[in-house]
């Protein structure tokens, strides 16, 4: 069945993801360790970073410095990315197959994807 | 404790949990948030951002193992991930301004519901339905692979099923976690899908229906690298040992593992609903 072709595309892609994006993050978490690992940590209280840790922008920039809390969040955003491109994949598939109906789904399901991750933009 | 004590003591946390959750299709994020909170005093916002995050992780690394071994749905996964993704936005947006306690403790019941249900419900598998009208004009019958041949299944109550869709889409944007139990209820008890394709249908959605919040819990400042490297690390190698074993369990023994978890879980959420630590 062609549906089986399409689920094993996109399982591939969601892994490659995945892996480049642990990757990110393990490169990053090694750095951090490496500068920071007798630094005392705790984290009972919030309190929200700055721009750098919250939005795409703030991240790439930080990542492009080298600097491990960048990398890792890079990472993690990457991450976050790995089901949208999953849905992206399906849209293109369902409309590789002729199948309207679940193109159509598909593509509602991105535009709810969008709306939230534009508020990290 | 120092950076390293941290990070290496929630990685082994996270690996058990995500072996759990890919086991039981709950998803890590239910293990994690209480591990994270209770045992290292690690505050809730800081445990659902991580939480979330490692929710996508189990999602996305176990879907591809999943998808080779043909059990997940891709047409019923994507139509309903319409009204968890819904959910997710509205849920997520709603844990930035209402209190969870009251949350916490329904989806505590609801969860203890599934649990006695799932631990002595024997009469299972084999009895396959026919779709209904609406789930044959949605194309959602399908077949998988079961001792050597396909088994043919039908779907029904799609409705209903896209209702608490929505329920556990809200949950997952609320609390940072997959709530892959609701999502299971949903398909497994309310939409007729075996067992087996609804965990594995559940466990594909997760990512997506947790990426409909991570990006307004990103831009809160709820996902901390230092707290969620080594939780998404974790968790992902947690998950992929997990998937192994689902592949080759019993459906019952998944039934007895889910119904102890779940009920575990929904002592948690209850306990910490009525403190006023969720």
């Amino acid at each position: 069945m062609d549906d089986k072709r399409l689920e094993t595309i996109i399982g591939k892609l969601l892994r490659a993801g995945v892996l480049f994006s642990a990757l990110v993050v393990a490169a990053g978490g090694v750095l951090y360790l490496v500068l920071n690992h007798a630094a005392r940590v705790s984290f009972r209280t919030f309190a929200a970073g700055g721009p750098q840790m919250r939005t795409v922008s703030g991240i790439l920039q930080s990542a492009a410095h080298l600097r491990s809390e960048g990398l890792m969040q890079a990472g993690l955003v990457l991450l976050i990315l790995t089901p949208v491109a999953r849905v992206v994949m399906a849209i293109a598939g369902f409309a590789l197959e002729g199948d309207r109906l679940y193109a159509v789904v598909s593509f509602i399901v991105l535009v709810i994807l969008a709306f939230s991750l534009l508020h990290a933009v | 404790m120092t950076a390293l004590e941290f990070t290496v003591v929630v990685w082994f946390l996270s690996a058990g949990a995500g072996f759990l959750g890919a086991l039981t299709g709950l998803g890590g994020g239910v293990v994690v948030v209480p591990a994270l909170t209770l045992a290292l005093g690690v505050d809730i916002k800081y445990a659902i951002g991580a939480s979330l995050v490692s929710v996508i992780a189990t999602s996305s690394g176990a879907a591809a193992a999943y998808v080779r071994e043909g059990y997940s749905n891709i047409r019923i996964g994507m139509f309903l991930e319409i009204a968890t993704t819904v959910g997710a936005v509205a849920g997520a947006f709603l844990a930035g301004r209402v209190s969870t306690h009251a949350l916490a403790i329904v989806f505590g019941l609801v969860l203890i519901h599934a649990a006695l249900t799932s631990l002595f419900h024997h009469a299972d598998s084999g009895a396959h339905v026919a779709s209904d009208a609406l789930a044959r004009r949605l194309r959602f019958g399908g077949s998988y692979p079961a001792g050597g041949k396909r088994e043919q299944y039908g779907v029904r109550n799609v409705p209903a099923g896209f209702g608490l869709m929505f329920g556990a889409g809200a949950l997952s944007g609320l609390l940072g976690i997959g709530s892959g139990a609701v999502k299971v209820l949903a398909m497994d008890r309310a939409m007729r899908i075996p067992f087996k394709v609804s965990t594995t249908t559940s466990n594909f959605m997760i990512g997506v229906t947790a990426a409909a919040s991570a990006g307004l819990y990103l831009s809160r400042g709820y996902i901390d690298p230092r707290v969620a490297m080594p939780v998404m690390l974790g968790v992902l190698v947690g998950a992929l040992l997990g998937t192994r074993v689902l592949v080759r369990a019993q459906v019952k023994t998944l039934r007895v593992v889910f119904g102890v978890v779940i009920l575990a879980l929904a002592i948690e959420m209850i306990v910490n609903g009525i403190t006023g630590r969720i």
